[in-house]
């Protein structure tokens, strides 16, 4: 099926270590749950049995940013939150990855108002912006693909990061 | 419900003889118009008589009519700060409502009265900058503490001042 039926032969894999990273990277990115508001309920239920965000591997949600990878930033950032959400950002090693989930993050959505930040990447650089209020979980892994797609491009050894074009915006279908 | 009213206005008729006061009534809303420096002793009478007993400060707020005195052909003030009090017992809602100027921009605390007004002021305090005489911890309660504007008064800018609340940096 899949790596046994390599191993029983030799028991030896040649490649380059680029791809064993990039493979080991992008199939372990541990997310750190920045659920701030109603969008952290459709980030819980892309954990749960029926979306199970662990397939992608990314179902070790760290309480703690200095285990993270990953931060999906789920929810209404207000100027107050703001400072709290960079200084956990700031806290998690590198490489790291911003997922801004829903029109709150991403734009303000809503909230048209003095005490909401329009759009996350005022202060963070935001890799995946994810469109929906809120999004559903299926469009949250499809945001994780989307990284992952991301960080199996991104050279493992000088942590360059890529931009590549026409990756950073999902539609809701 | 019209049980308390009848109760309420000739107790209060008695009890502030020599006050300016008045009682508003609104689809079947009970609202008393203070002076503001009357609130406190009347609030403490409302909640401690044992007919009345308005136990519960359901809110503190106000209102800005954007309006000033001091303004050319202005009349009446700037604020008024309305307090929703509620008698348990009676299941009787009530009104408090005083004027504050923005030229004194401070009425006294009830805080001593009812505890639920602690946060409740400290509200009002942030959100339009009336000073509440006596407040055992008058601080903000949302926005930040060096902010320096009043949001929900009506010169307030929709999307806020420029620059008054700092972004972390990139």
């Amino acid at each position: 099926m899949g790596l046994e039926a390599v191993l029983t032969n030799d028991g030896i894999i040649t490649s380059t270590i680029d791809a064993v990273v990039e493979w080991s990277r992008k199939n372990s990115v541990w997310p750190m749950p920045m659920g701030i508001s109603c969008c952290a309920i459709e980030m819980m239920a892309a954990g749960d049995p029926k979306y199970d965000i662990a397939r992608f591997g990314s179902e070790v949600m760290r309480f703690t940013p200095r285990q993270c990878d990953l931060m999906i930033v789920a929810g209404t950032v207000t100027f107050k939150m703001a400072h709290v959400v960079k200084k956990i950002y700031d806290q998690m090693p590198d490489p790291k990855w911003v997922i801004a989930m829903g029109a709150c993050t991403s734009s303000g959505g809503m909230y048209r108002s003095y005490n909401v930040v329009q759009g996350i990447d005022q202060f963070l650089p935001v890799d995946v912006y994810l469109a929906g209020c809120p999004p559903r979980p299926d469009n949250l892994l499809n945001a994780l693909i989307q990284i992952q797609e991301k960080i199996g491009k991104t050279k493992a050894r000088e942590f360059k990061d890529v931009k590549i074009p026409g990756l950073t915006v999902l539609n809701n279908n | 419900m019209a049980s308390l009213k009848e109760l309420l206005i000739p107790k209060f008729k008695e009890q502030f003889e020599s006050l300016n006061y008045e009682f508003v009534e609104f689809r079947d809303e009970l609202t008393i118009l203070l002076d503001k420096k009357d609130v406190v002793k009347v609030c403490r009478f409302l909640k401690d008589d044992d007919g009345l007993q308005f136990k519960l400060c359901e809110d503190v707020t106000a209102i800005d009519w954007a309006r000033s005195k001091n303004q050319p052909g202005g009349k009446g003030s700037r604020f008024t700060v309305v307090y929703h009090i509620y008698s348990i017992k009676n299941g009787f809602r009530l009104a408090v409502k005083a004027d504050v100027d923005e030229s004194d921009c401070s009425i006294d605390s009830v805080s001593s009265v009812w505890k639920t007004a602690n946060w409740a002021e400290r509200e009002t305090y942030d959100m339009y900058g009336i000073i509440f005489n006596n407040h055992p911890d008058l601080r903000r309660m949302y926005m930040p503490e060096e902010f320096e504007y009043y949001p929900l008064r009506k010169d307030f800018p929709l999307m806020g001042i420029p620059g008054s609340n700092p972004l972390p940096k990139k």
